[in-house]
């Protein structure tokens, strides 16, 4: 009952015309299917640009805001600090942040807009821990070499206060400066670049 | 089976008659006027978001869908302070509309789609004055209602006539007792635009989704002409 | 260039060889036989597998932004639907998929009702179906829950309250299903778990164990004809086709139908005019408020409709869990000697008939709110569809067989009859010329009573001689 003179070559083309239709299709409907999975309205408004007013911190202190999700901290860098950081570069394994990820305007050795005032994204670019803040020198746990930085303590990686990343540790690069700008002297938006003049 | 039949159609025609009641009037939406949406985000605003919030829709949603920048929408529609990712919420806090009308305001997000356009544009047409209830107007719609008028100002006041229907006393229609500041005609229109924008509020996606459509029916054709001349081709072995 | 097929070939093999991959693919697809003559009513099958895989992807992505809190439930439904993106189409898919499967299960199932898929030796596997419609009921009842809305929470409220209808133990086992003195947070959250997990494993399992006990009898067909009886020199029967990629092609038509319908559905009328989503469920859950008339999903309307039918509160109960038994009764109930309705006596074509009159006129009904009219032609129909099964056993031993032929019959298939469409369509509408006022003519399409009654009475001819 089954006959046997078929045409293959028109029975061949139109099941791969048929597999390649139904492939383009079943790609279409995987796209909302997985961008479904992308960040919701809400999530983006939850991650909009935070305004951050750093008038209050004094010298040396750290102050932590929430942008995206995650901890971006403030640091006032006193002139002691900035003249320690010149120092580092050969212990350092990026130094001039060339893998490292920052707005253009912060691609300097001091890492900020201003040198004063740095800012950084609080996650450690190993795997993901927020770094404790540690500012004081050469402490007994950390030893003689520690000129004051940020110590993970997930899987000890090192950064100094420009959260450059030293050599011989798990991070591979610096931490991330998030984009920011000056609204007022007083003022930061971070999430927000400077607009291009 | 003839009897049940009559019987049946009997049953259909009750029902009919049931559920419509008040005739309600046609409120001509047209989603596709995005200027028409425009002046109902600016009317929603103005005269429901003091009582009414639409939670479930954001500014930058209104901005996007209705073809305006973010900052004409900061600017010009939405109430001071608002951001652009906030919902449209309402200024009224739950404390005093409790205090002022019993119960709080719904969200008015959905009720395009719990009520119909149809009978947004008849409700909001439908106050007339009445003494009796507490804030001096009652509804031909919706029988009853616990809110004052937002639009009187514009529509002016209506009065109803009543007819003797056997031994009810039934409304018959509403006539104008007093001038608004719109012509009947540009009430209307403002209704309309109002409506329209509820409308596109209950469902934003609802243009984008019939747009996508035609491709996605044409493109499913186009399976099913392959994929029968594929079934034929094989059926040929058949007999 | 020739070195990778081999390596593919290798892994492929090492595969095979620890797995009866080939074996199951054989024993199932390439070397399962079909009787050759499946018609349009063999598609819902293969359409509900479809149905039930949309629902399980659609509602995995679902669960992903649902909340199953009744704070937040409501709100969370509309965020899917409005900040997720393509959260609509997802939701869509998945409100939609819930009455598709209801509308080809149900048509599935009346195709058994037709050519007796239910008869000795398919009696397991309708049984496995029924379990499968009962577990399907639960899935969709719960599931509607979920929105939080209006509808869902008192149509929930309805049917839980139906258990307290039962003597001595109805109180507490309501109030132990729904773990609260109402619907509530914790009813919620139990439904939820029971939806996305322990109720689709059962589907699951009985999808698997229903088509197992199919593929180990063998598919019914529109004539009832065993095709095993006649088996050509390779042990092949003569009528029979191996599934792939006879029936796998003729599948993927129907698919493709039918995903044109669900598409036309979802892109322009989800809502389907209050009758997949209903307005109310609009409206969140409000406790102290029931909305002026509450009608369950039109899927479970019938069987609502015979409750409500019944004016005692456990006789409905009763009634309405007895009108789902009595379809599990049906291999047994039933004692004519044919399987297809094409040879089975009048009786029975008029019974099913009228049957399928009385369970779309009780689903209308149970749509419609309570009239004394209504009730008496809901008691009507229920007293019906009680009578279509329990009175099968005396009814069909009456019944006038006809002779059943030995192998398949052809029937003309649906390409083969358009001619004749083609051919009653012009005799309903007549084309004429005419010639127009400025002199031109014109073809002009008008409608022909004479024709159009011809039509109808050759079709009411038909459709008597069709019942005998």
């Amino acid at each position: 009952m089954i006959n046997e003179s078929v045409d293959k070559s028109k029975r061949q083309f139109l099941t791969t015309a048929l597999t390649v239709v139904g492939a383009v299709g079943t790609g279409y409907l995987a796209v909302p299917f997985l961008s479904q999975m992308q960040p919701s309205v809400k999530a983006m408004a939850a991650g909009a640009p935070v305004e951050v007013d750093i008038s209050k911190i004094e010298a040396g202190q750290l102050i932590r805001v929430a942008w995206r999700g995650k901890p971006v901290w403030v640091l006032q860098r006193s002139p002691e600090v900035l003249a320690t950081l010149t120092t580092l570069d050969t212990k350092l394994s990026d130094p001039q942040s060339n893998q490292s990820s920052q707005p253009e305007s912060s691609k300097n050795p001091v890492r900020s807009m201003k040198p004063e005032i740095f800012i950084a994204v609080g996650l450690c670019t190993h795997l993901g821990c927020s770094p404790t803040f540690r500012p004081e020198v050469a402490p007994h746990d950390l030893g003689a070499d520690w000129k004051g930085g940020f110590f993970c303590p997930c899987h000890g990686s090192w950064f100094d206060l420009a959260g450059r990343v030293y050599k011989g540790v798990p991070a591979p690069t610096n931490l991330e400066v998030p984009p920011y700008r000056y609204i007022t002297d007083t003022q930061i938006i971070i999430g927000e670049e400077e607009k291009a003049a | 089976m003839k009897k049940l039949l009559s019987l049946f159609l009997l049953v259909l025609s009750v029902n009919v008659f049931a559920s419509s009641g008040v005739e309600l009037q046609d409120a001509n939406v047209d989603l596709t006027d995005k200027v028409s949406l425009q002046r109902g985000a600016k009317y929603f605003v103005t005269y429901c978001l003091g009582c009414h919030s639409a939670k479930q829709i954001r500014y930058l949603r209104v901005a996007n869908d209705l073809g305006l920048d973010e900052k004409h929408v900061l600017d010009d529609i939405a109430p001071e302070g608002a951001g652009i990712y906030d919902q449209l919420h309402s200024a009224m806090n739950k404390h005093d509309a409790e205090k002022w009308f019993g119960t709080q305001p719904p969200d008015l997000s959905l009720v395009a789609r719990s009520r119909g356009a149809d009978w947004l544009y008849s409700y909001l047409k439908g106050f007339y004055v009445d003494k009796n209830r507490p804030f001096g107007v009652n509804n031909a719609i919706f029988e009853d209602v616990g809110m004052p008028n937002p639009l009187w100002q514009l529509q002016g006041e209506q009065k109803p006539v009543f007819v003797n229907d056997g031994e009810r006393r039934v409304l018959d229609k509403l006539v104008s007792a007093s001038v608004g500041t719109q012509s009947p005609e540009e009430f209307d229109k403002t209704v309309n635009d109002l409506v329209n924008f509820l409308v596109y509020v209950g469902e934003p996606v609802q243009l984008e989704r019939q747009k996508m459509g035609k491709y996605v029916l044409f493109f499913l054709f186009v399976f099913l002409a392959i994929a029968y001349l594929l079934k034929k081709e094989y059926w040929k072995d058949v007999h | 260039m020739n070195l990778k097929p081999t390596r593919l070939r290798m892994c492929g093999n090492w595969v095979l060889d620890r797995f009866p991959l080939a074996q199951v693919w054989n024993e199932h697809m390439a070397h399962y036989y079909a009787p050759k003559n499946f018609n349009f009513w063999y598609f819902f099958g293969s359409l509900a597998l479809l149905v039930l895989v949309n629902q399980f992807v659609t509602g995995i992505l679902l669960t992903m932004n649902y909340k199953p809190d009744a704070k937040f439930a409501f709100d969370s439904v509309e965020y899917i639907m409005r900040d997720v993106n393509w959260g609509w189409l997802v939701r869509y898919m998945h409100s939609t998929g819930a009455s598709a499967f209801f509308i080809v299960v149900y048509l599935h199932m009346f195709r058994g009702l037709l050519y007796g898929s239910f008869k000795q030796p398919r009696e397991l596997i309708w049984i496995f179906g029924m379990l499968l419609f009962v577990a399907l009921m639960a899935e969709a009842f719960m599931g509607y829950l979920l929105p939080w809305g209006q509808m869902s929470y008192w149509g929930a409220q309805v049917i839980i309250s139906l258990f307290s209808a039962i003597p001595v133990i109805g109180d507490d086992l309501a109030l132990w299903i729904r773990g609260d003195y109402v619907i509530s947070d914790a009813t919620l959250n139990r439904f939820f778990a029971f939806h996305v997990i322990a109720v689709p494993l059962v589907l699951v399992l009985l999808v698997f164990m229903h088509i197992v006990a199919l593929h180990e009898v063998g598919s019914n067909n529109p004539d009832g004809v065993d095709i095993k009886k006649s088996k050509d020199p390779w042990g092949h029967p003569v009528d029979g086709i191996p599934f792939h990629p006879y029936y796998t092609v003729k599948d993927v038509v129907g698919v493709a139908v039918f995903m044109i319908f669900f598409a036309t559905i979802i892109f322009y009328m989800p809502e389907m005019g209050g009758y997949f989503l209903e307005h109310a469920n609009f409206i969140p859950a409000d406790p102290m408020k029931t909305p002026e008339h509450i009608a369950p999903v039109w899927y479970f309307t019938p069987f609502y409709s015979i409750l409500r039918a019944i004016p005692d509160k456990f006789a409905g109960v009763i009634g309405m869990g007895g009108s789902i038994v009595v379809l599990f009764l049906l291999p047994w109930l039933d004692r004519g000697q044919v399987k297809s309705i094409r040879y089975r006596g009048g009786i029975y074509k008029k019974a099913l008939m009228l049957f399928v009159v009385s369970f779309i006129a009780l689903g209308y009904l149970g749509t419609q709110p309570v009239t004394p009219l209504a009730t008496i032609m809901a008691r009507i129909f229920t007293a019906y569809y009680f009578g279509f099964f329990l009175l099968m056993p005396i009814y069909t031993r009456w019944e006038k067989l006809k002779p059943v032929p030995s192998h398949l019959t052809t029937q003309p298939t649906l390409e083969e009859r358009i001619p004749d469409m083609i051919a009653v369509f012009n005799e309903v509408i007549k084309t004429e010329s005419v010639t127009t006022e400025e002199g031109a003519t014109e073809l002009k399409q008008r409608f022909n009573p004479t024709g159009a009654k011809n039509v109808l009475i050759r079709t009411a001819k038909n459709l008597k001689e069709s019942l005998d």
